[in-house]
């Protein structure tokens, strides 16, 4: 049960960042990568805040072996730089400027009630089907 | 390179940014799992056992986050988002986002906050590629006649 608290509430507090923070507005993500027009320069400091906090949370999970609620930390294991992670990153930066939607930002937008967000996240997890279509016919072990 | 001041917003930008940052924190520390909403999405698409519930509680919390936003704020303290992309271009785009996150292992979240904050170099250069075709593309769409 205390899991599940935690999972809620980190959801909430994720969500409610993602709003504050101007990612769930397409056209605030798109200003910030038009590098050419009028910059707007505040998915940087996103980022940047989030990676501070970021940095010291995980230097202090990596000493630890279990987690403060007593249960498995779980790391991802690969490590090589691979075709997989390098093509997957271009169509996905690809996806990104088209719209201006990343896959946290389009879920709450939607959940606001945004019919262009949720036609997105339809065709979005269309793509993560055919993605676990194409995976299991290849039958590669990968890392979720 | 101008910096468009209009739409600059630093502290509500830096404040959201530092919740991600708490968010992803807590969820390593306390609940053992990277905060990567493409994985964490994704892997509802292959049933496991002990892998669905923890995914929809974390799911239904951020989902949650207008309603209560709304409840909390004033009425217009949140500008309404402008999404400009046409029908045609979102459905492209929501099969490149959902297809190339899946295949790459993870997005701005999972790569972006979560990848650069444990120094992974795999993510750095995730991180690296998909700023870069965002931006690309993002140019030839608005600046290539």
């Amino acid at each position: 049960m205390q899991h599940r608290i935690s999972e809620f509430f980190v959801g909430l507090l994720f969500g409610v960042g993602l709003i504050l923070s101007g990612m769930t507005d397409p056209s605030k993500v798109l200003g910030f990568l038009d590098l050419v027009g009028p910059w707007d320069p505040s998915l940087a400091l996103v980022m940047g805040g989030a990676s501070v906090v970021g940095v010291f949370a995980f230097a202090l999970a990596k000493k630890r072996d279990m987690t403060f609620l007593g249960g498995p930390l779980h790391f991802p294991t690969a490590s090589k730089v691979d075709r997989p992670l390098l093509i997957g990153a271009v169509l996905f930066g690809a996806g990104w400027g088209l719209a201006g939607f990343c896959p946290g930002p389009a879920l709450v937008s939607m959940a606001a009630g945004h019919t262009k967000a949720a036609v997105f996240v339809g065709f979005m997890v269309g793509g993560m089907a055919l993605f676990e279509y194409i995976d299991r016919r290849s039958n590669s072990p990968r890392n979720s | 390179m101008a910096i468009d001041w209009v739409h600059f917003t630093p502290w509500s930008s830096l404040a959201g940014g530092l919740m991600l940052g708490l968010a992803s924190a807590m969820f390593i520390l306390m609940n053992g799992r990277i905060l990567g909403i493409s994985g964490i999405l994704g892997g509802l698409l292959r049933i496991q056992p002990g892998e669905v519930a923890w995914r929809l509680t974390f799911l239904l919390g951020m989902v949650a986050a207008p309603l209560v936003l709304s409840l909390v704020l004033p009425a217009g303290f949140i500008e309404a988002p402008r999404i400009e992309a046409s029908y045609g271009a979102i459905a492209i785009a929501g099969l490149l986002v959902g297809f190339g996150t899946r295949y790459g292992s993870g997005c701005t979240s999972g790569h972006g906050v979560c990848g650069l904050s444990r120094l992974s170099l795999r993510s750095l250069v995730s991180t690296l590629t998909f700023m870069a075709f965002g931006f690309l593309v993002v140019y030839v769409l608005r600046h290539v006649q």
